[in-house]
């Protein structure tokens, strides 16, 4: 077995245990890469140079035990939509072909002084906009598991890094199940906390009010030993929440006695593929065994959850992403005909498809004349959906289902029908809607060999609840390296 | 119900978010939007009377910044990522009031 | 030859720096010059990943302009997201409130030749500032420079309840005078820490259906806001007359040529998409709060006016015109404080504080000197230390360059020479060189003993005890 099948915490013990030096860590990391980054292409920039460097400290500190935690001298990916000072940024779009930010996210700082070292930045969909990491302008991700697939997205590079062993976890954003549906196709473990529970200062917005920052790992000890690192109130960021119980690890406890699991009727509909659907209540029975209370309820507005969705997300994107006009950092067309066609070819030719798309019905939705009919009217939809939940956790700890209807489509399918490929986000979207923690872990393989997630969903703090829950449930199974990770 | 997207609505919502389609793109534009507006008309079926529009998720309120100077000069740093620089300021094409 | 009577409706816009330390969402200064884009960071530029954090002396200004102007302030405040694109605009949208403005339905009383009369304030809301766009003299391009980016403004409504020029400047007068007094902006029209615009239309004389309006753009003094009403009404008039209609439409003021144009351009669709913004939280006020910042209150104009009346007994004129500065007040009363001579302080700051503004073409909010040596050039003059001439000399000192009187009158030796030996001595021989002014004193020519007082102050450098001099010549001749 080498280095980089390793977790992100095993890898630290062996660190801190002398069995490994951080430099031999992030030799393997970025060895792994240079085998696999052909097949795959998770990363957009891979800071080889920088890493071993930044290695070299980190060891230097480990050794006169500065750096002493869970994470010290691991090394990691982040996605390209988060700021990372002196290093190319690009959220997988020509616009910022060339924007080198001087500042770093808050939740990369906190990885950084936690003893991380940063390998590069993985490749998304364009500005987090699809599910597939398609749509981004330096190429496709590859499923590890099956390189004719997708990895999902938006978060693909990042889940995909993770799967092919080329890091040994990585950070995605979840905005309508980026982080949850990239991490069920490629088998690996991935967390969207609670709004506000990690600080968005330096994470480019796509919809500033339901993005959060999660970790993407190989289990879910990883997954809680990095969301207790990233996790922090950020008085950079007004949405940033004061929590005193985001010590996440101490939820890692195989015990689900009479937890109360509520099953949505409505996530298991038409829709939903056979195997998956198979899984997933396999899963649950699992848990069921170790003492779990299983109920099957009705949620309801599961199917307003996407329209409403778009309708947000889309009309904040278009506010969001009105910043990208070619002044002030990032592409600016070549020749022009004074200042809006400045800004209009700029734009034309700096966004891709999916994005030209989203901002155009982003506009158009609050545009004079509509912003009460959709916006406003998304705006209530959100806040049922969110009493929804509300009931709903009034009787359950946990809410557990599917984290997309399928396991990975095959490269090139999805975009051809988008409303069809915003179906896909139906499990994962009402979470970010309504301000929700979810955690997407594997639960098994379908016919084609492909891995199938399931999602648990908590009411918003309770990260505790959907961790135990997972932990629990990983206990009883191994991970599944996927093949590549053997060549 | 289906929403028809005429071509003045594509060029019109085009100046608002300053994007420029080639016809192929409107046809495709004109598609998609007027879908996605059918899909999105779903939301119709709820009824959300005396439903208060929920922007923020969580009630938190009231979070201030001191009055206080703490940013220095970074400009030189940040100017590096600008197109066209000149006299310490970003450069735009000709703009007349 | 008008053959009907119009008369103008007019409301305002009032855009009003606030006088905060740092920009309203982060923590730039705002301090005036510096080179272009040093006083920028990632937020106030718009850069990706940058988000605002709310300056609260911001929501405290505001509050207090709301209070001082008698609105109802607004317990639940969101800001909200006005999009459009212009290069001054780093984000491309600028964080305003539209749907919940901090105050709201407010008033003040404004004071012309047909009396007194209330005018109504519809909102205040808080928003951020744009950068600067300076056009380049060599290329075919434009210069940004985002120093003013982010720094608060906040932005007062009235009602359309205006229907003069003269109303007009009373209104802003008295916002700029209130809004001073509260120390929560210098309101300089020339530098744009005050800027207004001016919605305008016109009607017949007795008719109630508003006309179409226009609004009024880059007034950037009371001159211009009263050339430019009048001007845009003729226009209206004019056009009305020749059966044309009025467009509603923004005009932008040219004060040297006189004239408005049209700020039109087919790539502006002028619909700002307002949504709130997710970045911020609400802004809850409550009564606790209102009451601390009411409790801060400043005495305000009309207050202050009163007690200087009554405290100092100063004539109405006096403290009409000292109170018509809060920078004035504020060095009225420190002096009086430290020589407790008021009306002597008043005289100084009502003749030669002012003809020395007039003089500068300053405001009275540019004065530099401090009361302290005001007050000490009154205990001067009053003693009889120096004399008026004297006087007038070092209080331009004074007020050039803030020097300290006493230093300057011993440095200088100015102090008048109340000694009855020297004076003598030198009207003695002042006497004898001028024979012929003697003579014509005898020949009962009053005004020959002028002419003599001259020559001995001309002789005494101006340092004479004049009554002292005035006597003894008397005696000599």
């Amino acid at each position: 077995m080498s280095l980089t099948s390793l977790t992100a915490v095993e890898l630290a013990k062996k660190i801190k245990a002398k069995e490994v030096t951080v430099p031999e860590a992030t030799k393997a990391a970025l060895d792994a890469i240079e085998k696999r980054e052909e097949k795959i292409n998770s990363f957009v920039t891979v800071d080889r140079e920088g890493a071993l460097k930044r290695a070299e400290e980190v060891q230097k500190l480990i050794n006169d035990k500065t750096l002493t935690g869970a994470l010290a001298g691991v090394p990691v990916a982040i996605k390209d939509n988060m700021c990372t000072n002196g290093m190319l940024t690009t959220c997988s779009s020509k616009i910022l072909n060339n924007f080198v930010p001087t500042y770093t996210a808050q939740a990369v700082e906190n990885l950084e002084a936690a003893g991380a070292v940063i390998l590069g930045k993985t490749n998304m969909d364009e500005f987090a906009m699809g599910s597939t990491t398609e749509t981004s302008a330096f190429g496709v991700t590859r499923n590890p598991w099956n390189t004719e697939h997708v990895p999902g997205g938006s978060s693909g590079g990042s889940c995909a890094a993770v799967a092919a062993e080329e890091c040994y976890y990585a950070l995605g954003s979840d905005t309508g199940g980026s982080i949850r549906q990239p991490s069920a196709f490629c088998g690996v473990t991935g967390i969207k906390p609670t709004y506000g529970t990690v600080s968005r200062y330096g994470l480019i917005a796509y919809g500033s009010s339901l993005d959060q920052i999660g970790p993407v790992a190989k289990d879910v000890t990883d997954c809680a030993a990095i969301l207790e690192v990233i996790s922090s109130y950020d008085k950079k960021d007004s949405t940033s929440l004061k929590r005193d119980d985001t010590d996440f690890t101490s939820a890692l406890v195989d015990d689900v006695k009479g937890m109360r699991i509520g099953i949505p009727r409505d996530y298991f509909g038409d829709g939903l593929d056979g195997e998956v659907k198979e899984a997933v209540f396999a899963a649950a029975k699992v848990l069921e065994e170790k003492g779990a209370v299983l109920e099957e309820f009705d949620l309801s507005l599961v199917e307003y959850a996407i329209p409403a969705y778009y309708v947000i997300a889309s009309a904040e994107a278009s506010s969001n992403l009105a910043r990208f006009d070619g002044v002030k950092y990032g592409y600016r067309t070549g020749a022009c005909e004074g200042l809006h066609d400045m800004y209009k070819k700029t734009r034309s030719e700096g966004f891709g498809a999916e994005v030209k798309r989203r901002i155009m019905l982003g506009s158009f939705v609050l545009s004079s004349g509509y912003y009460d009919a959709y916006y406003l009217k998304a705006l209530r939809t959100k806040a049922l959906i969110k009493q929804a939940f509300g009931k709903a956790f009034e009787k359950y700890d946990v809410i557990l289902g599917p984290a997309a209807p399928t396991t990975a489509p095959r490269l090139g399918e999805s975009l051809l029908d988008p409303i069809k490929m915003y179906l896909g986000d139906i499990y994962t979207i009402s979470v970010n809607l309504a301000g929700l923690p979810g955690i997407s872990l594997p639960c098994g393989i379908d016919g084609k060999g492909l891995p199938i997630g399931m999602q648990l969903i908590g009411d918003c703090f309770k990260e505790k609840n959907i961790i135990r829950a997972a932990y629990a449930f990983e206990c009883t199974r191994e991970y599944r390296h996927c093949s590549m990770t053997e060549e | 119900m289906a929403n028809i997207i005429s071509d003045e609505t594509i060029e019109y919502v085009g100046i608002l978010a300053k994007l420029e389609l080639s016809e192929e793109e409107k046809i495709r534009a004109k598609k998609d939007m007027g879908d996605m507006l059918d899909y999105i008309d779903k939301l119709n079926e709820l009824d959300t009377a005396g439903v208060e529009p929920m922007s923020h998720v969580f009630p938190v309120n009231n979070v201030f910044r001191e009055d206080i100077v703490v940013n220095g000069d970074d400009s030189e740093q940040m100017l590096k990522n600008a197109p066209e620089v000149k006299d310490k300021s970003y450069v735009v094409p000709r703009t007349v009031d | 030859m008008m053959s009907k009577q119009y008369e103008m409706v007019i409301g305002l816009e009032v855009h009003v720096e606030l006088a905060t330390k740092t920009k309203i969402f982060c923590s730039c200064s705002t301090a005036f010059g510096g080179a272009p884009n040093t006083h920028t960071c990632p937020v106030c530029t718009g850069m990706p990943g940058s988000l605002p954090v709310l300056n609260k002396q911001v929501v405290e200004y505001a509050m207090a302009v709301g209070l001082a102007t008698n609105c109802e302030i607004t317990r639940c405040n969101k800001f909200d997201r006005k999009n459009y694109f212009y290069p001054d605009n780093p984000q491309n949208y600028q964080i305003s409130q539209l749907y919940l403005p901090i105050c709201r339905n407010g008033s003040v009383e404004i004071q012309t030749e047909n009396g007194t009369k209330s005018i109504g304030i519809h909102e205040i809301h808080m928003e951020e500032d744009a950068g600067k766009l300076i056009h380049d003299e060599w290329g075919d391009c434009s210069l940004v420079d985002f120093n003013r980016s982010g720094v608060p403004l906040i932005e007062i409504v009235s009602e359309p309840d205006m229907r003069s020029a003269e109303e007009v400047i009373a209104y802003l007068d008295k916002l700029r005078m209130t809004i001073q007094y509260l120390g929560a902006s210098d309101c300089k029209l020339q530098e744009g820490s005050m800027r207004a615009d001016v919605n305008i239309s016109v009607r017949e004389a007795g008719t109630t259906k508003l006309g179409t309006r226009t609004e009024m753009k880059n007034l950037n003094s009371f001159r211009a806001i009263a050339r430019a009403i009048e001007n845009e009404k003729n226009r209206q008039i004019d056009l009305i007359e020749s059966g044309e209609k009025v467009i509603q439409e923004t005009r932008r003021w040219d004060d040297t040529k006189e004239y408005s144009y049209a700020m039109r351009s087919k790539e502006d669709a002028q619909d700002y998409r307002y949504f709130p913004e997710p970045d911020l939280v609400p802004v809850v006020i409550n009564d606790e709060w209102i009451a601390e910042v009411k409790s801060r209150q400043p005495e305000l104009r009309e207050a202050k006016l009163a007690r200087y009346k009554e405290e100092y007994g100063l004539p109405d004129y006096d403290a009409d015109i000292i109170t018509g500065s809060k920078r004035m007040a504020d060095i009225f009363e420190a002096a009086t404080a430290i020589c407790g001579k008021p009306k002597k302080v008043s005289n100084w700051l009502m003749v030669e504080t002012m003809r020395l503004l007039k003089e500068h073409a300053m405001e009275p909010e540019d004065i530099t000197f401090s009361p302290k040596n005001l007050a000490k050039l009154v205990e001067l003059a009053d003693a009889g230390t120096i004399n008026s001439t004297v006087a007038k000399e070092v209080f331009e000192k004074i007020f050039d360059e803030d020097i300290d009187p006493d230093e300057y009158v011993q440095e200088n030796g100015l102090k008048t020479v109340n000694d009855e030996g020297e004076l003598r001595t030198v009207i003695g021989q002042v006497v004898k060189d001028n024979p012929q002014s003697v003579e014509d004193y005898h020949n009962g020519k009053e005004k020959a003993i002028g002419f003599l007082v001259g020559q001995t102050m001309k002789a005494m450098k101006g340092k004479a005890n004049p009554a002292m001099v005035n006597q003894i010549l008397k005696e000599l001749l």
